[in-house]
């Protein structure tokens, strides 16, 4: 691993995080105007195939819920510095994005939306300093990226699959940022699943 | 993989059986362990690449870990067990059901198609496709499921 200079790191995170503001509006907004009143999705509770797609998607959502608060424990942890804080808190709000708008469309869907677990297990006594947190992060964003990739063709709602394809794309590029401030290659490889 | 006991019979030549009857009867209890044991290295090695499979793992890290439990469960302990047997973890009535034990052979049926082998899974994966990054991944799950170093001393 490489190291940055923490004042490089200041310097650059800062203005990812401008453009990862500006970014989340459009995905946000891609997200609900893919998803929100659609008509094809106010299927009927029985179908299975809707229930499939239920199925996934709160399993999605279980999986955002866990980055919305894994986000948090690094937020709190008085490990990060102002920038790498700042961009925790924006990615953490993308993943409530992503969480809300998951539970509204299984709901449009028909489904029951699943109760979030009453807590969340983090190895917290193995972060120990920012570069800790970061890789922690970058781990969780990794797995949601192939978690997303598995999910995408098992839907039978094509217009589903387009949204978690919104979603991947969005944490895709969080991993690169979080593997950025940590020194290392943002973007490894061509491919990934 | 020679073994010191191999290496010994190897280097004699010559004397009567009488007289190394013992020595051979010795070689025989040694060699026959070190090369059954040979064979499972062998065989570990020739079905999957632990190393390999851990930079797969990073794929499942969305929702697993080994130590704890996540949207998915924890894997520590795996092999041997029987599917939807972590006790604190909340299964799908479909994973609970499914009567699978986690063995070499089940978990790559399941790897390659969760949705067909557990039908109702909540596993919304599509599977992975390569043969050889299943084993690669298996045999991780098979040594890294075991080890102190992630999974302490006790196990489910």
């Amino acid at each position: 691993m490489h190291t940055d200079s923490k004042s490089t790191r200041a310097v650059a995170l800062p203005r990812r995080q401008f453009l990862f503001q500006s970014a989340a509006t459009v995905l946000s907004g891609t997200a609900i105007a893919l998803l929100a009143g659609k008509p094809a999705l106010a299927r009927a509770a029985g179908d299975d195939k809707a229930a499939s797609d239920v199925r996934i998607l709160n399993t999605a959502l279980a999986a955002e819920r866990e980055a919305v608060a894994a986000y948090g424990v690094g937020a709190e942890s008085g490990l990060l510095s102002q920038g790498v804080l700042g961009v925790a808190v924006t990615f953490q709000g993308h993943h409530k994005e992503h969480a809300d708008v998951l539970a509204s469309t299984i709901r449009d869907l028909g489904g029951s939306v699943a109760e979030p677990v009453k807590s969340h297990n983090f190895p917290v006594d193995q972060l120990k300093s920012e570069a800790d947190v970061l890789k922690f992060a970058a781990s969780l964003e990794r797995g949601a990226v192939s978690a997303y990739a598995g999910a995408i063709p098992l839907f039978d709602n094509r217009d589903l699959s387009k949204a978690a394809a919104s979603i991947l794309a969005d944490e895709a590029m969080h991993w690169a940022v979080l593997r950025q401030a940590l020194g290392l290659d943002p973007v490894p490889g061509a491919f990934f699943s | 993989m020679r073994t010191p006991a191999k290496q010994s019979t190897a280097r004699r030549s010559g004397p009567s059986l009488a007289r190394n009857a013992p020595v051979l009867l010795l070689t025989c209890l040694l060699a026959g362990p070190a090369t059954l044991f040979a064979s499972t290295v062998n065989e570990d090695a020739a079905f999957g690449d632990a190393a390999r499979g851990e930079e797969i793992y990073q794929q499942c890290a969305g929702c697993h870990s080994l130590s704890y439990n996540r949207t998915g469960p924890k894997h520590c302990g795996i092999m041997g067990r029987r599917a939807g047997g972590v006790n604190d973890y909340v299964y799908s009535d479909a994973m609970r059901r499914s009567d699978l034990v986690w063995t070499r052979e089940t978990l790559d049926r399941f790897l390659a198609n969760p949705g067909a082998v557990v039908p109702g899974t909540t596993m919304g994966y599509a599977g992975i496709a390569s043969d050889q990054n299943r084993r690669d991944l298996i045999a991780f799950l098979e040594s890294a499921g075991e080890s102190p170093e992630h999974c302490g001393l006790t196990e489910d």
